[in-house]
């Protein structure tokens, strides 16, 4: 093979390299990244975060747009300050964790993607499994792409860092969580804070 | 005995009150653990973490409240040693 055939070539092969989607994994070995919740209720809201979070996300810097990755939260890590709440909350009656371990988020598609330097905006719809109810939902999200900073966080490693940033509101009602009661103690809509970084480690 | 119960529940009362006063008074549920939040530098993520502190709230002073009540009331059930001796 020719020289004048081999260097396009292995542009080509450098080029696709750049352009592949990089795989991001959600396990924070910092244990930083947490997903907040909120409920109304009359004395004083129900606020609580948990920080259990895995997953994968393949994110393609240059085709934000093709993003797809599945988020999982652990249900067993959601903590309220109050020990009564708390017990009530991971009870057979609310969220039961025995019997559904996990809250997750698979990402089906993205539409409205808007991309300005390392930030990218967009509507993520997929499927919210929780409580053992599976439900397609549509949520705003923001990537923040930060090529090189892993190494910036965990010394003695290389690569990139994806930090993903959403906020949505869901009905308790919709995933069979007491269902039609304590309407008047605990507020049927809950509010939703993720924020979440992937390490992306160069090999 | 009448005396000794009024006390207690006064006790009891004042104690929930300046204990409840002292820790920041909580007009919420009580709560065990407090949140602390810290700022990841590189992510911008602020990090939730929670450390182990007794936050006393209204259902304490309910309980601290029922508990002296209860105690004032029991106070009902004994004589008053002295009108007994004057009726005597």
């Amino acid at each position: 093979m020719k020289l004048n055939h081999i260097i396009p070539l292995l542009c080509l092969t450098t080029a696709a390299a750049y352009a592949a989607p990089e795989t991001f994994d959600f396990k924070d070995p910092k244990n930083v990244n947490n997903a907040v919740f909120k409920l109304d209720a009359p004395l004083e809201s129900v606020n609580g975060s948990a920080n259990g979070i895995s997953g994968t996300v393949s994110f393609d810097p240059e085709n934000p747009g093709a993003t797809t990755g599945k988020i999982v939260i652990a249900t067993e890590s959601m903590t309220v300050p109050n020990p009564m709440q708390k017990e009530h909350l991971h009870g057979p009656n609310w969220l039961d964790v025995a019997k559904y371990p996990e809250i997750s988020f698979e990402a089906k598609s993205l539409a409205n993607v808007k991309t300005t330097g390392n930030v990218t905006t967009a509507d993520v719809t997929g499927t919210f499994t929780l409580h053992g109810v599976s439900k397609d939902i549509t949520a705003p999200v923001k990537f923040t792409y930060l090529k090189g900073r892993l190494g910036d966080r965990v010394p003695h490693m290389q690569g990139d860092l994806l930090v993903i940033r959403s906020e949505f509101s869901i009905d308790r009602e919709d995933f069979n969580i007491q269902k039609g009661n304590f309407e008047d103690k605990v507020a049927n809509e809950i509010d939703l804070t993720l924020a979440i970084a992937g390490a992306a480690p160069t090999p | 005995m009448k005396k000794l119960l009024k006390i207690l529940a006064l006790v009891i009362v004042l104690s929930a009150g300046i204990t409840w006063l002292v820790t920041g008074a909580n007009r919420a549920w009580t709560k065990t653990s407090v949140e602390v939040k810290t700022l990841d530098p590189v992510t911008g993520i602020e990090g939730i973490t929670y450390q182990p502190k007794f936050l006393p709230g209204v259902d304490f002073l309910g309980a601290a409240g029922g508990i002296a009540a209860v105690l004032a009331g029991s106070s009902l059930l004994f004589r008053d040693k002295n009108k007994t001796t004057n009726k005597q």
